[in-house]
């Protein structure tokens, strides 16, 4: 029994990874959330927005490496990140402008939206591959290591090691400062405060002479700008793939609702137990079930819930759980 | 011009399209009859998918985003119904992975059970989650080892049960079947929910149904794919060994090898256009019918249908099973087409939202129109490529031989694909909100 050894299996092959995950999910499920709070449709583009995020950034992440330009020890894209929020909000307003407005002054459905948000999921996802192609761009550079297991096995004497990747502690530090900015905004300034009104109570928010255009404009921005970060951070991380940001979509979808629709509290919420519950289910327990029990009691097998190719299908199965017990998510989201 | 005359022309044009495909290699036709068979083909089977959809959404108003799951379960249906069955799978393992399945059945039974009849308290979560803990470990203990020893039988050719060993047209009412057990058990739990929480329910359970295809290797053999499924028409080899067949083609003036591979996917369109007729016509009755009046009462107002005393949960249960019971039965044509399942395949892009693309083009609420929507999308989905291909050489003609732009604008042609696809949706939601064939 060696409860100190099992601790630090559990933070590297959980906790660790589990809130890189989350914080990546989380930052999608909240521009996701934002979307469906105020302009009151489940985006399906959402997870190409991140795409063509992530695009341009490495876009200019290329340019800066070939110039020669380095953020020493943190990788170059952070370098690249601003231009590469820039280009999504263009792309995020230019799409609002000639796509979604006409819609909004129709007043058309909630699922005609949804409708609408499919076609721009298409042309974006057509528009990402034409560019930059169907295959894997690695874009990481700078230390690979805050921490390596080899390092801290010597410094700490222990049988286990942990191994925290730059760009890990780069996703939750990141993600913190972009939270804590945004709740900031939603809170404490006078836009954000009528983008809450906005999406509170959309008629008296028009009575109190809201401009609901700026507040859409508004929310475009915030939106691209969180799509483009989590959509860096995660392909900073793992790799980047247009498909795979495809099919990030239903798992960000599963964060935001499992956390209620519209609830940017929900959102983060929701981004860490869909994080959580696909890593716990599917990672084998038995090293730190062998570490923390006795020997009487080691385990034989794996330990293993489910087999980790059915990670994927975990959120849904979380998602759909939720949806039995509370309709609209944990934090009371909304529904149109 | 009449609204019959204008459709009419839809679908001369469609058929225009198909024939210059077989006759002509002019601009982006390829002037193979084999292609245009193959394109006539999966055009039917897109446009059964689109019916299917059709009556949920535009019969009821239902969001269902799960079409590929449904098309997928039609799938293994052919593996389960026409397959050989494999005796040692069955002596080693099948026993006790169906004895599992049912006792992971009865647990969500008796979790169900528990839920309805005790009262709400700590008392009740705390029986549940024991129930359903102990359930599942019993049902690990009991399903690991079967369906490890299931697996290990000659894992290169089998390692799955195999099926029934039926006519393979058998396979496409059990597909139907199959999906519909399987809508009903989803619209037991999920039809309660709203608009976007239902379509991104649905999209979930699709993504699952995929997850459990592609992973339990025993059932579908997974991502190794099941190949050489039966099939209803001769094989093309026999015909070019069989003299009245090479006969015949001689006397047509075509080679016997163009003659066979013609022959067999001509047998397959007459076959899918006899499916898509019975159940467009079927379709058409239903939606004629007081049931079809009353769903679109309930489509159109929910609140006000229920006042009239209409059952809404249950007409939306009714319709979201006829549904995806049609996507089934062309989710089982589709793997007998092509005589393999081969689950890694399935992606939400083709399999869903493409056929999202052909109802809203062709016209939701209107049958025609998704028969019509289904044919063209179709057409279009397979020509795009080369279209897009002929417009960027066309673009880059002026352009210095060699250039690297020139290559990635060639290169890239190809994912002009899912872009064109985008821009039709957006061009008809906007500017043809009813799709080419309006509802009446």
């Amino acid at each position: 029994m060696d409860l100190l050894n099992a601790l630090v299996a559990l933070t590297n092959y959980v906790v660790v990874p589990g809130l890189a995950y989350g914080s990546q999910l989380a930052l999608g499920a909240l521009g996701v959330t934002l979307i469906y709070g105020i302009l009151r449709f489940s985006n399906f583009a959402h997870g190409d927005t991140m795409a063509f995020g992530a695009m341009v950034t490495i876009l200019f992440t290329w340019w800066f490496q070939a110039m020669g330009l380095s953020a020493g020890p943190l990788p170059t894209a952070l370098l690249a990140l601003p231009f590469g929020i820039l280009g999504t909000i263009g792309l995020a307003l230019f799409t609002d402008r000639t796509v979604y407005r006409f819609y909004r002054q129709q007043k058309a459905k909630p699922v005609i939206f949804v409708m609408v948000s499919l076609g721009v999921m298409f042309i974006m996802n057509g528009i990402v591959r034409f560019i930059i192609g169907p295959g894997d761009q690695r874009f990481t550079d700078g230390e690979r290591f805050v921490i390596s297991a080899r390092t801290f096995k010597e410094l700490t004497g222990l049988q286990e090691g942990l191994a925290i990747k730059t760009t890990e502690a780069l996703t939750v530090i990141t993600a913190v400062i972009v939270v804590a900015l945004l709740f900031w905004f939603l809170n404490k300034t006078r836009t954000g405060k009528s983008m809450r009104a906005y999406s509170d109570n959309e008629d008296l928010a028009l009575l109190s002479g809201i401009n609901p255009e700026r507040v859409v404009m508004y929310t475009w921005m915030i939106v691209a700008a969180l799509a483009t970060i989590a959509g860096v951070l995660y392909g900073l991380d793992k790799s980047f793939k247009p498909f795979t940001y495809f099919q990030l979509l239903l798992p960000i979808f599963a964060s935001a609702i499992v956390g209620g629709l519209g609830n940017p509290l929900g959102a983060i919420a929701g981004g860490f137990i869909i994080a959580f519950s696909e890593v716990t289910i599917t990672y084998a327990w038995k090293k730190v079930l062998t570490y923390g029990l006795p020997d009487s009691l080691a385990p034989d097998g794996l330990v293993q819930l489910l087999s980790t190719d059915y990670k994927f299908a975990v959120s849904f199965a979380i998602l759909v759980v939720v949806l039995l017990f509370k309709p609209t998510g944990l934090f009371k989201g909304k529904a149109v | 011009m009449s609204d019959t005359m204008k459709h009419s022309l839809l679908f001369v044009f469609v058929g225009v399209l198909i024939l210059l495909e077989g006759a002509t290699d002019f601009l982006f036709f390829s002037g193979s009859w084999n292609s245009a068979l193959v394109i006539l083909n999966m055009g039917l089977i897109s446009a059964i998918m689109a019916i299917g959809v059709n009556i949920q959404w535009g019969f009821a108003g239902l969001f269902n985003v799960g079409i590929m799951g449904f098309t997928a379960l039609g799938g293994l249906a052919v593996v389960l119904t026409s397959t050989p069955v494999i005796p040692e799978a069955w002596s080693s393992g099948g026993i006790g992975i169906l004895m599992a399945l049912v006792l992971g059945a009865l647990t969500v039974v008796a979790a169900v059970m528990i839920t309805r009849n005790m009262p709400a308290g700590k008392a009740r979560t705390l029986v549940l989650l024991a129930v359903m803990a102990s359930g599942f470990f019993v049902y690990r203990a009991i399903f690991d080892p079967a369906v490890g020893r299931v697996e290990a039988i000659n894992p290169a050719l089998q390692g799955n049960i195999g099926g029934l060993d039926l006519p393979v047209l058998l396979a496409w009412p059990a597909g139907g079947l199959l999906a519909a057990g399987a809508a009903w058990l989803i619209g037991k739990t999920a039809l309660g929910l709203r608009s976007d929480y239902l379509a991104i329910a649905t999209l979930g359970i699709a993504e699952i149904i995929i997850a459990v295809l592609k992973n339990e290797d025993w059932l579908s053999r997974g991502v190794k794919n099941v190949v050489g499924l039966p099939r209803p028409l001769p094989y093309e080899v026999d015909l070019q060994n069989d003299l009245s067949f090479v006969e015949r083609a001689a006397s047509w003036g075509m080679d016997p090898v163009t003659a066979s591979t013609v022959y067999v996917k001509a047998g397959y369109a007459v076959m899918f256009a006899a499916v898509l007729l019975v159940i467009l016509w079927m379709a058409q009755m239903a939606l004629k019918s007081p049931w079809g009046r009353m769903m679109r009462a309930i489509r159109d107002n929910e609140v006000a249908a229920e006042a009239m005393g209409k059952d809404v949960t249950r007409r939306h249960l009714q319709i979201f099973v006829l549904g995806s019971a049609i996507c089934g039965i062309a989710g089982a044509m589709m793997t007998t087409l092509d005589s393999q399942l081969t689950p890694g395949t399935y992606n939400p892009l083709r399999f869903t939202f493409l056929i999202w693309v052909m109802v809203i083009v062709g016209g939701s609420g209107n049958n025609f129109g998704a028969v019509l929507g289904g044919m063209l999308i179709w057409f279009f989905w397979i020509k795009v490529e080369p279209m897009g291909i002929l417009l960027m050489e066309v673009v880059t003609s002026g352009m210095a031989e060699g250039s690297p732009l020139k290559s990635h604008l060639l290169e890239s042609a190809s994912h002009m694909r899912l872009f064109t696809m985008g821009l039709i949706l957006l061009l008809v939601l906007r500017f043809s909100p009813r799709g080419l064939i309006p509802e009446k």
